[in-house]
């Protein structure tokens, strides 16, 4: 691939990816947004991270293989509990880091 | 004034640095992983700069090396990044009449992390479109850089060191954690999680975020209409 089709290539991939984070930014913020899709938005956060972490803890991204007991899984219980206990992003990130480290250790 | 600004800018940091942490522990991997594909730090550099989007640039670079054409890595790329457009839906409620200057620059920094980091803060108050582009475009630096670093370093830094290939998730349950303020949206972040599980297990790609989400925030709105539609009849009854 020549420099050139490869900088058509990043070009191409970058429009597609900007327009959809900025046409809902720009055309949502200048209306008055239906009450009803305001309640749905709010929604809209907890299942996207929750769709977004729940995948890549249980399967495994070579075989596809589902499974309890991966470590990314096991981990994430005592990470999710001291997250709710302490309310603190930088230390569960550290305690989460810590746990896994550990879990590659030990398991 | 001073001291505002010295307390906007820590919290910025206070906000952004797990993101660094997570953006550093991935991004070196991919210039790693660029450069052996046969990208030069150059193209390594661009195409963090112009796409900026964690794992369609993981994407493009296998397709690339699999010798995909143009056109297919383009429209992969608008797939994978099209869950965008929920989260600049949900950030938009926070930020009403502000500048097409100011939000066109704001897009720019939009991904999963730096939603989930400035939504939650959006949501707590004491936050605004400063303290979140800052988070967003440091990130946004942080990604290039160690991408391109990445492309230089070849496999210096050695595998799952310090665990910080489980930063980014520990950040996400972090946030989700923080997400969760009733029964009902527990439920629903239940029910999306479940479903994304299921879905990415029965067909590979990646809609799976996008269509577990519509399906349980619609289900999350259906019963909490119910529920209100239902107390409201109540007390006029009464």
């Amino acid at each position: 691939m020549s420099f050139t089709v490869y900088l058509i290539c990043i070009v191409g991939m970058g429009l597609v990816t900007y327009i959809p984070r900025w046409l809902p930014l720009i055309w949502l913020s200048r209306r008055e947004i239906n009450p009803l899709f305001v309640r749905w938005l709010k929604f809209v956060p907890a299942g996207i991270l929750s769709a977004l972490v729940l995948p890549s803890l249980l399967m495994n991204p070579a075989t596809r293989e589902l499974s309890l007991s991966r470590p990314e899984f096991l981990v994430a219980m005592p990470t999710l509990a001291f997250g709710w206990w302490s309310r603190s992003l930088g230390g569960t990130v550290i305690v989460g880091m810590l746990l896994f480290f550990l879990a590659g250790k030990l398991l | 004034m001073r001291d505002e600004a010295r307390s906007a800018l820590a919290q910025g940091l206070n906000a952004a640095l797990p993101i660094w942490v997570g953006y550093a522990a991935v991004g070196v991997p991919f210039g790693v992983l660029a450069a052996k594909q046969g990208l030069t730090p150059l193209m390594i550099a661009l195409m963090s700069a112009i796409v900026f989007a964690g794992s369609s640039q993981f994407i493009a670079v296998s397709m690339l090396g699999a010798g995909a054409g143009v056109f297919s890595i383009i429209i992969t790329t608008f797939f994978v990044n099209l869950r965008h457009v929920l989260m600049s839906s949900a950030l938009a409620l926070h930020l009403k009449g502000r500048s097409k200057w100011l939000l066109s620059l704001y897009a720019y920094g939009v991904t999963d992390e730096s939603f989930a980091v400035n939504l939650t803060r959006f949501t707590q108050g004491d936050w605004d479109i400063r303290r979140a582009l800052f988070v967003n475009h440091s990130a946004n630096l942080v990604w290039f850089v160690s991408t391109v670093a990445g492309g230089y370093l070849g496999a210096v830094i050695p595998e799952g060191a310090l665990g910080i290939d489980y930063a980014l998730t520990a950040m996400f349950l972090a946030l989700l954690v923080l997400q969760i303020t009733s029964w009902l949206i527990a439920a629903v972040a239940l029910l999306s999680g479940v479903l994304a599980v299921l879905l990415s297990w029965l067909c590979p790609g990646n809609w799976h975020v996008i269509i577990a989400t519509v399906i349980a925030a619609t289900a999350g709105v259906v019963v909490q209409e119910r529920f209100v539609c239902r107390r409201r009849n109540k007390e006029r009854r009464s």
